[in-house]
Order: structure tokens, then C-alpha cells, then sequence
């Protein structure tokens, strides 16, 4: 991307709004079903039969909302922040249209604006081999290429997974991230809806990636979608997921739940956009498993959000098993975001690499929380991790919480940590050029973020770049 | 023509930084076509008179005026100093991890000719500028001056000479840290750049660039201020007998 700020330049020109005008509006809505606020087994009941779902299922949710009725929050982080979600206003679910819609045409007019708006059905026709699109609590869009379906993939969003495919869902779901792993997700298990349901058969290359876009438009929402992502035996995926929401002045809650199956020789990466409105709470538990030779990729970006807490963690469980975690935060003023990798080493000759980048400005505060870990029969295991943080304004706060324990012999570590700031002199030495300071600030944030813009799709980092210009503008001071 | 008027006066110039005066009221007037040197042992106040003529925000100008073209300069930011047509070679150019050479110069020449101007021909320019400088094309895709050696760094910076074509260039220490070839070839570089239309202001520790690029006028700086000019005789001199002869004779001038 040798011509990127050139690119988002020419894409800016048509498109110098905010977030508020891009993203922050809102759609009145007539729901089909919404609830009423607050937590119990019985909003738990109502959501499992409205879906009409099968009995076990019911069971797992009524049992995770105890384990999440009974931990307590956690007491690591911004503890101060996290507590000021209050449980009981929050809506657990909201059922925008009675079914969902293989067909744009067939999904309402203020829904499918709110989606031409993001440019959704645009990126379906030009570079995708699917889309899911969840409104609220559910999907109301889903597509897949027809050669992908006769090759035998399967990409559902799951309430229809678990209705179509209930015994894969039934032997996978809960089994790499268990409703007891922690309060969030526990909350998660109990009333979940929506999300994405992926399954690679053995050997299937898919080339094209599929996505799914996540929009929450009431105020005090929370949306709970559920992920799954299979790749059988050999089989190649790429998964997107892109966040958004209005801006409301309480907050609304994301937690979700992503549990990542990469079988022996296969290849996943999954690749998130979160740009979030300041209202919402982002608490979301990523797992993958990685089995003998399989490669995971987390390329995770995240803009945006009140409080963002999020690990994408790979186990690397079978031999030769390669993990790989990229990510990104940009924390703007009145934000935190908490955001960082685990690597847990199980299997002999295992590697992996965490790059994490981090840009504060204003007041913001980027915080990078890690763990790598390897077990005493991980021997011969190799990790790296890399952390690298920008600070743009005297206020601005990084702080970098780094832990690695090995317990195996033969194992090689780098540990690489930096904090920097956007320089005079840098500036001075790129002004000097004829480019305007702010052009010059924008362009040294690019290059900062390039090892990360330069994993993602052009069309993906062209709107990554346009992002970031949006946050920094009037950024000085 | 235009010939021998003049392209970049400054008068009485004096610069602070961090509330300490390193340059003293120093004047110069440079012609169209000109070259000029300014030498002066370490720590003299070249580099500083360099950084606050192009505009450092660090280094205040506390006293005297300077034109570009007759346009008064002292009132612009450092990026309307180089759209003016100003030009400085850093002595430590930074790195920019993450952005190519190639999209810096993009993004630098496309500041110069204005955000929406034709772009069509910069592939084209780029690369010929790259051969005509012997610079390997592999760099165009590498990080600007992210691991570069010095010699590299300062090829890059006549690479960027060239391609942006000031009207006005100030070279600090552009010698420093190159190898005979390497010096060689930067010399063609400046000496390529040169016109009729622009100036070069070259400052040095040393006077072996000005075998390859040819002064007309030299100049001493000693704690901060001009002490005595001359023409490519004086350089030689400065090279035979050190910078001991012109502390004995100016250095109490300058002390006082
Ligand atoms: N950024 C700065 N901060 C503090 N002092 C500086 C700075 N830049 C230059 N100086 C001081 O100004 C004086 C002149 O330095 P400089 O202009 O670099 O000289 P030269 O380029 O001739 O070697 C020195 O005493 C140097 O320490
Ligand atoms: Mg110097």
C-alpha cells in the first residue's frame, strides 16, 4: 500500500463527515419483539422459545446465567469503568423482523439504508463469498456464494446453525470458551443470539473472504451474538467481522462469544474492524484451538468504544501448530481500551508471534494485557511478542501488563517493548517537505499502523486509513 | 534574465534555543546561480542557523529578517517554507517506520503542487530520479531512513533535493558519513539539481565536498556568527591550517 494516504485521500474527498453522520445515526424502529429490561431466567425463557430451541440448549442458558448471576465482576482492569454498567437497563433482546432475508430486496427499507450506509451489499458484490448481517439481536440478512455451497460450506448465522445443524453445534458450542470461563461470558452462553456459524469441509480452500457486520441501533442494548468457526482437516478460511453503532448518550453492552476450531493442517485467520460508538461497553472473549499444523491468525482492529476489553487467545495443542495475533487500538479522548493476546504453548515445536500497536491521543488510555504461556511438554516452542505504543498529546496514557511463563526446556522468547511519541523533530523533518503538521501527524500514525493496515483487504485498510483520519483530526494539543 | 539578482537574503539573523543564543545577527545574500558554503568547527551554530531558517519550531529567531524571493519567509510555518521553495538537507535525517520512500515523495510533491493537481507522471520521475542517483529501486518500497546506513540516509535526502526541485537548498553536513564513492555520487546529485534559476548553501565541518561541488563564496561561522568570507581559497586554508587561526583572529570578536 505504497500509495495509501493518497488512496484515502481520494476516498476522504466525497466523505468528510464524523463518525455521527457515518455511523452515528439511529433508525426508529418498530420491533417485533422487545423485551423488557433487565436480567432472570425468565427473559432467559422467553428468548430460548421465541427461538424455539431445543431443550439441552435451554438448559446451557439457564445454567450460565446462574454461574454469571454468581461470579463477580472482575477485579482486574479498569475496575472503576467496568462497574458502571448497570445490568438492569440494558435490553437482552431485540428481534427487529419476524425471519430473516436471503434477499436484499426482502429486507426493510430503514434496515437495508442502515446497511447501504455502511456499504455492505456494495462489498458483497465486489470481494466477498458471503455476508451475515445482524441487526440488534439477529441476523437479517445472510448470503453465500453458490460454489461455496456445493463445495459444502457452511456459513449460517447460528439460531438457524443450531436449527439446521444441531448436532455440530451441539458437540463444538461451549467447548474451547466454557460458560464458566468468566462473567462475560457466562452472560453470554445465557442469552446469546445471532452471530456467525462457519464450517470448512476437509481440503476446502475458501479464497474469498466471508464477513459479518454487527449493528446495534437502540440505546441500551446489548448485543450477545455467538460465533463458531469450524475449518475441517486442510480446509482454508478468512472471516471479517465489522462493528458499528449509533451514538447515545447511555451506554449500550457488546459481549460476545468467538470460539475458533482450526483441525489438523488447516488455516484460519480472523479479522475484526470494531469501530464503535463512545457508548458502548466491548467485552468480548476470543478462543481458537489450534490442532498439529494448523495456523490461527487474529488480526484484530479496534476503534472506538467506551471501555474495550478483549484477548483473542490461541492454544496451540498439537505439534507444529502456529498462532499469530495483530492487533491494533486506537484509544481517543474519554476512552479505554484494554485490549491484548494470549498464546497458551501445549504441543512440542509450536509458535507463535503477538504484535500488538497501540495510538492514545487526547486523554485516551491504550492498555496492553498479555499472556504467553507454555507448558512443560511444549519443548522446542518459539514465541515472540512485540508491543508498540504511539502517544499524541501530553495527556495521552499507555501502559503495557506483558506476562510470559515457560515451564518447557528448549524455547526461544523475544520480548520487544516500546512507547514512543509523535516527535518534533519527526514532524519538523516532514513539515520541512511541504506537508501540513496535520497531514504530517496523519501520515507517521499510518506508517505506525502499516505492519497491521497491510494484513487487511485494500478495501478494508482504505476504510481503516479513512477511520483514523476521522480520529485525528483536530487531534493537537 | 533573472540572472544574479537575488534569490535568499537573511540579515541580522539570531536564534535561540532552550533560552540559549547559539546564533549571532549573521547576514547573507545569495544570487540566483550561486553556491555557497558556510564551514565552521563543531558545535559553531551551523546547524542551528540551518534548522531556524527552515522554520524548527525549537529554534526561535529572536532578531533580523529573511527573504525568498523577496517574499519574507520568517512569518511561515516550515511547510509554507518549503512550498515557498525552500529546501533543507538534514544533517540526521529521522526514520518513518512504516511509510515507503515512494509514498513519502508522492505525498511530499503532491503537498508542493497542490492537493488536487496530476499526478500521472511520478512514477516516471521517481524512478528516473532514483538511477540518475545510482540508488537502488529496492528502496523506493523500504521505510523512509528505517535502517538505513548513513551514507543511504543521505542519498535519500538528495534523492528528495531532486525530485521536490527548490528554488533554494540548504545542505547540512551532506558530506558527513559517505565513503569516497558514495561522496561522489551525491556530488552529481547537487551538481545535477543546480541551475541558473536556484542556489546551494552548503554547510560543512570539512571542505572535501567542495572539491566536487564548486563554492563561490565561503564563509566562517565561530560561535555563532560570520567572521570572515571569502572565496574557495579560504576553504583550503581552513583545510592546511585547522580552525585555529580563525579563533585567534576572530575569536575575540566573537567573544565580545
Ligand atoms: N535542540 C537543541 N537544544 C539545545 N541546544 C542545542 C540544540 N541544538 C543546538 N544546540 C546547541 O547550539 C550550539 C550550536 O550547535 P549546532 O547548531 O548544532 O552547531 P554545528 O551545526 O555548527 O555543529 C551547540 O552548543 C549546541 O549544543
Ligand atoms: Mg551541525
Amino acid at each position: 500500500m505504497s500509495d495509501s494516504i493518497q488512496k484515502q485521500k481520494e476516498s476522504l474527498a466525497a466523505l468528510n463527515e464524523d463518525y455521527e453522520s457515518k455511523y452515528g445515526f439511529s433508525d426508529p424502529v418498530d420491533y417485533f419483539h422487545k423485551g423488557a429490561k433487565g436480567i432472570n431466567h425468565e427473559v432467559v425463557e422467553m428468548i430460548t422459545k421465541m427461538k424455539k430451541e431445543p431443550r439441552w440448549m435451554a438448559d446451557i442458558r439457564h445454567e450460565a446465567l446462574d454461574i454469571f448471576l454468581s461470579k463477580p465482576m472482575p477485579a482486574w482492569g479498569d475496575i472503576k469503568l467496568i462497574n458502571e454498567i448497570d445490568f438492569d437497563n440494558i435490553y437482552y433482546f431485540m428481534k427487529p423482523i419476524e425471519n430473516q432475508q436471503n434477499s436484499w430486496d426482502d429486507v426493510p427499507d430503514y434496515i437495508k439504508k442502515t446497511f447501504d450506509r455502511l456499504g455492505i451489499p456494495e462489498a458483497e458484490k465486489n470481494f466477498l463469498g458471503g455476508v451475515s448481517a445482524q441487526y440488534e439481536s439477529e441476523v437479517v440478512y445472510h448470503s453465500m456464494k453458490e460454489e461455496l455451497k456445493e463445495q459444502g460450506v457452511l456459513f449460517l448465522d447460528m439460531d438457524s446453525a443450531l436449527r439446521e445443524h444441531p448436532d455440530i453445534v451441539k458437540k463444538y458450542f461451549g467447548t474451547i470458551i466454557p460458560m464458566t470461563d468468566n462473567k462475560f461470558a457466562a452472560l453470554n452462553t445465557a442469552v446469546w443470539s445471532g452471530g456467525s456459524f462457519i464450517y470448512v469441509p476437509p481440503g476446502v480452500q475458501v479464497t474469498v473472504p466471508l464477513q459479518a457486520y454487527f449493528r446495534i441501533n437502540a440505546e441500551n442494548m446489548g448485543q450477545f451474538e455467538r460465533t463458531l468457526i469450524i475449518a475441517d482437516k486442510g480446509a482454508r478460511i478468512h472471516y471479517i467481522e465489522g462493528c458499528t453503532a449509533p451514538t447515545y448518550s447511555t451506554d449500550s453492552l457488546h459481549s460476545a462469544v468467538v470460539e475458533v476450531l482450526a483441525l489438523e493442517d488447516s488455516n484460519i485467520r480472523y479479522t475484526t474492524i470494531q469501530n464503535w460508538s463512545r457508548n458502548i461497553f466491548n467485552l468480548v472473549t476470543k478462543r481458537a484451538n489450534a490442532h498439529a499444523r494448523s495456523t490461527v491468525e487474529w488480526v484484530d482492529g479496534n476503534l472506538g468504544s467506551r471501555l474495550t476489553m478483549k484477548y483473542p487467545c490461541i492454544q496451540l495443542l498439537g505439534e507444529g501448530a502456529r498462532g499469530e495475533i495483530l492487533s491494533v487500538a486506537l484509544a481517543g479522548t474519554d476512552q479505554h481500551l484494554d485490549a491484548g493476546a494470549k498464546v497458551i504453548h501445549v504441543a512440542p515445536n509450536t509458535s507463535s508471534r503477538i504484535t500488538s500497536k497501540s495510538i492514545s491521543k487526547g486523554n485516551g488510555r491504550a492498555s496492553y494485557r498479555g499472556l504467553a504461556k507454555v507448558h512443560k511438554n511444549a519443548t522446542g516452542a518459539k514465541l515472540a511478542v512485540e508491543c508498540d505504543a504511539l502517544l499524541i498529546g501530553e495527556e495521552a496514557r499507555s501502559d503495557t501488563y506483558p506476562t510470559i511463563e515457560v515451564d518447557a526446556k528448549n524455547v526461544a522468547v523475544e520480548h520487544e517493548a516500546r512507547v514512543s511519541k509523535v516527535a518534533e523533530e519527526q514532524l519538523f523533518y516532514l513539515t520541512s517537505r511541504g506537508l501540513t503538521e496535520d497531514d504530517a501527524r496523519l501520515l507517521i500514525v499510518n506508517g505506525f499502523m502499516e505492519p497491521f493496515t497491510k494484513e487487511l483487504p485494500l478495501e478494508y485498510a482504505v476504510e481503516l486509513n479513512r477511520l483514523i483520519e476521522l480520529e485525528m483530526e483536530g487531534s493537537i494539543g | 534574465m533573472s540572472d544574479k539578482s537575488t534569490l535568499f537574503k537573511f540579515d541580522n539573523i539570531s536564534v535561540t534555543v532552550e533560552g540559549k543564543q547559539v546564533v549571532n545577527s549573521v547576514s547573507l545574500n545569495i544570487k540566483r546561480g550561486e553556491v555557497h558554503a558556510i564551514m565552521g568547527p563543531n558545535g559553531s551554530g551551523k546547524s542551528s542557523l540551518s534548522n531556524a531558517l527552515m522554520g524548527h519550531p525549537a529554534y526561535n529567531i529572536t532578531n533580523g529578517q529573511a527573504a525568498l524571493d523577496g517574499v519574507d519567509i520568517l512569518g511561515m510555518a516550515a511547510d509554507e517554507r518549503s512550498r515557498a521553495g525552500l529546501f533543507l538537507a538534514f544533517q540526521y535525517p529521522l526514520a518513518i517506520p512504516g511509510v515507503t520512500v515512494a509514498n513519502f515523495m508522492r505525498t511530499a510533491l503532491q503537498a508542493h503542487r497542490g492537493k488536487d493537481a496530476d499526478m500521472a507522471d511520478f512514477r516516471k520521475l521517481f524512478k528516473k530520479k532514483m538511477a540518475d542517483l545510482s540508488i537502488d529501486p529496492t528502496f523506493a518500497t523500504r521505510y523512509l531512513n528505517d535502517g538505513f546506513s548513513g551514507g543511504e540516509k543521505k542519498r535519500i535526502e538528495i534523492l528528495q533535493l531532486s525530485v521536490l526541485d527548490p528554488k533554494m537548498a540548504i545542505l547540512d553536513e551532506t558530506d558527513s558519513g559517505l565513503d569516497i564513492d558514495a561522496l561522489k555520487e551525491v556530488s552529481k546529485g547537487i551538481n545535477e539539481y543546480r541551475n541558473n534559476n536556484n542556489a546551494v548553501l552548503m554547510v560543512t565541518h570539512y571542505q572535501r565536498l567542495l572539491n566536487y561541488v564548486k563554492p563561490d563564496f565561503v564563509h566562517v561561522m565561530m560561535d555563532g556568527r560570520l567572521v570572515t568570507s571569502g572565496g574557495p581559497e579560504l576553504a583550503l586554508k581552513l583545510e592546511d591550517q585547522g580552525y585555529e587561526w580563525v579563533e585567534k583572529e576572530f575569536g575575540q570578536k566573537a567573544e565580545a
